[in-house]
């Protein structure tokens, strides 16, 4: 058995729809480390959605349901614990950073109000408590840790108030509030421009680096595996087909699922793979 | 001067801008968007426009296809000005689009078949030979003539977008504008879409106006690129030497952003000073080159 921080063990999840049954991910494992930093990468409908959903507890279970397997976190399974523990973990010591900061933020609260209720419902689900004031100003402390410039106004803002990368370094501090050991990022900077999506990733690297997180990186973007993890799992029909450490995976994909999915990304030099320049008419 | 080398298309100047609104119904200034933009593309060339967001991007584009008025400047095609007839009937016979989400661009109570018969009907199209046009436009960009009948609904993303590939030639336009094609797309379907669009543009002699986001991409595929940034193109040449010596700074930020999966792309990044150890953004580059500017002797770097 593996010691790693977070373990997925052999997990099979289907979903159930008018009376159908159809398998979604096909014993699927994984393993992150304490202090490491893991990609999980797949196309659309590859199952890491799916995947981190079960981890973090998000399946509507019913139509999901999971047929085997088992989600190993510090050496208890999440699956089998009960649910009042679970959620002592979820939101808590692993955490997330959502990817769409246009919808994942509520408008009609400021950043603050958001922030607190967070933070609030986190320390009662651990039975702590603090007053308003010291809720407000851890608020305060993890936004200046996401390089706010200025915390205060930040916090009195409406999401709307902010630009994209902006509400993407909140949807960080959301995840950072409770310190957390886990971080799992889904897809973080995708709704953002080019040069806003660098900022993020350099953030969330220098975040976890400086923290010791565990950090889970799911995405589609070969180049953010590349950019932000050391150890690679990659996805596809709801199976790993392949895992390697980040530099060996580029350096030579043992799949030819892998070498296909490598192919296929646009160099920014221009040059193509041999494959592609005979296949071209 | 031959025909092969006189640009296609010409903008010349182009400005748009739109009221912003201020309160019961009055306006509160303007914006522009597209500021004096100029450039020209090659009959049967691929010119590329990268910005961001806000950038005009999409806004040149449709004053292109005619569905904004420009608000100065003049359009240019073969030579002749066409910006009184810009969405015009005869013009839409040269000029045609491709749109970025193909789920949306078709629409889904009409079968494949009956969405491309829709420019044939508009332009006049023998109503007799309708079917076989069709079949043949299915059959250029690589589709079975049956999904003629079949609805978007029962496509993958891939071969929606190939639909509005024939769509968008059904009249055998002599300019497509591709407004970013793929970015709905999973990267190996975007490597096909891209690989037939190149093909199609040498066998039919296409002109492709490429709008995109996607650097990477836009290295790839076109062979002259616009950069711009808030309505204005900063920086302009053919791709591969705009990629590998990049004179503004704001192309050398895009370039160093851009996530890259070898080290030889990692090479070709240019290095962008950190500001108070973050990447700055553009902005902030450029308000510090500028003070650079003001205070050191200049100097090119």
């Amino acid at each position: 058995m593996s010691d790693a921080l977070l373990s997925v063990r052999d997990l099979s999840v289907e979903f159930t729809t008018y009376g159908r049954t159809q398998p979604v991910l096909h014993g699927v494992s994984l393993d992150v480390p304490a202090r490491s930093h893991v990609a999980l990468v797949g196309e659309s409908g590859s199952g890491k959605t799916v995947t981190m959903k079960s981890i973090m507890g998000l399946l509507h279970m019913p139509p999901a349901s999971i047929s085997s397997g088992a989600i190993l976190y510090d050496g208890r399974d999440l699956l089998t614990m009960p649910r009042r523990e679970r959620l002592k973990l979820t939101g808590t010591d692993m955490s997330m950073v959502f990817q769409d900061p246009m919808s994942s933020l509520n408008p009609v609260f400021t950043i603050a109000d958001q922030m607190s209720t967070i933070l609030k419902y986190a320390d009662r689900r651990l039975g702590r408590s603090r007053s308003r004031r010291e809720r407000m100003q851890r608020v305060l402390e993890v936004l200046a840790q996401v390089r706010m410039r200025e915390p205060e106004r930040v916090a009195r803002s409406y999401p709307i108030m902010l630009s994209g990368g902006m509400r993407q370094r909140v949807l960080i501090a959301m995840a950072l509030l409770s310190e957390p050991r886990l971080l799992i990022a889904d897809e973080p900077g995708t709704a953002l421009d080019v040069t806003t999506q660098a900022q993020i990733l350099k953030l969330l690297k220098d975040l976890v680096e400086e923290r010791g997180l565990a950090l889970l990186m799911i995405t589609h973007n070969l180049g953010v595996v590349r950019e932000t993890s050391d150890y690679v799992y990659v996805m596809h029909k709801g199976v790993v087909v392949e895992e390697a450490p980040t530099a060996e995976l580029f350096a030579a994909p043992k799949v030819a699922y892998t070498r296909a999915l490598i192919d296929a990304v646009p160099r920014l030099t221009g040059a193509r793979p041999a494959e592609r320049t005979e296949a071209a008419p | 001067m031959n025909a092969r080398q006189s640009p296609l298309l010409e903008v010349v100047d182009l400005v748009k801008t739109f009221p912003i609104a201020g309160a019961f119904g009055g306006r509160a200034g303007e914006m522009t968007a597209v500021d004096h933009v100029s450039f020209s593309i090659r009959r049967g060339g691929v010119y590329g426009l990268a910005g961001e967001s806000g950038s005009g991007k999409s806004t040149i584009a449709r004053m292109i296809m005619g569905l904004f008025q420009p608000t100065g400047g003049d359009v240019l095609l073969s030579g002749a000005n066409i910006t009184g007839t810009l969405g015009t009937r005869a013009h839409s016979r040269q000029v045609q689009m491709v749109f970025q989400n193909p789920g949306s661009s078709l629409n889904p109570r009409r079968t494949i078949g009956q969405s491309i018969a829709v420019p044939l009907e508009a332009h006049g199209h023998p109503r007799a030979d309708r079917r076989r046009r069709i079949s043949e436009l299915l059959d250029m960009v690589q589709l079975p003539a049956s999904f003629a009948d079949r609805y978007p609904h029962e496509l993958s993303g891939g071969q929606k977008q190939r639909v509005a590939i024939a769509r968008a030639l059904a009249v055998a336009p002599q300019l497509v504008v591709l407004d970013e094609p793929t970015s709905a797309l999973d990267v190996s379907v975007q490597a096909r879409v891209i690989e037939l669009l190149t093909s199609l543009g040498r066998q039919l002699d296409l002109t492709y106006l490429f709008i995109s986001h996607d650097l990477s991409l836009m290295r790839n595929f076109a062979d002259e690129v616009g950069v711009l940034y808030r309505g204005r193109i900063v920086e302009s040449g053919p791709t591969a030497r705009v990629f590998e010596q990049p004179e503004h700074d704001y192309t050398r930020l895009l370039i160093a952003s851009v996530p890259v999966i070898s080290a030889e792309e990692e090479a070709l990044r240019p290095t962008i000073p950190l500001i108070d150890g973050e990447i700055p953004t553009a902005e902030k580059l450029l308000a510090l080159r500028e003070s650079q500017r003001a205070t050191e002797v200049p100097k090119r770097t």
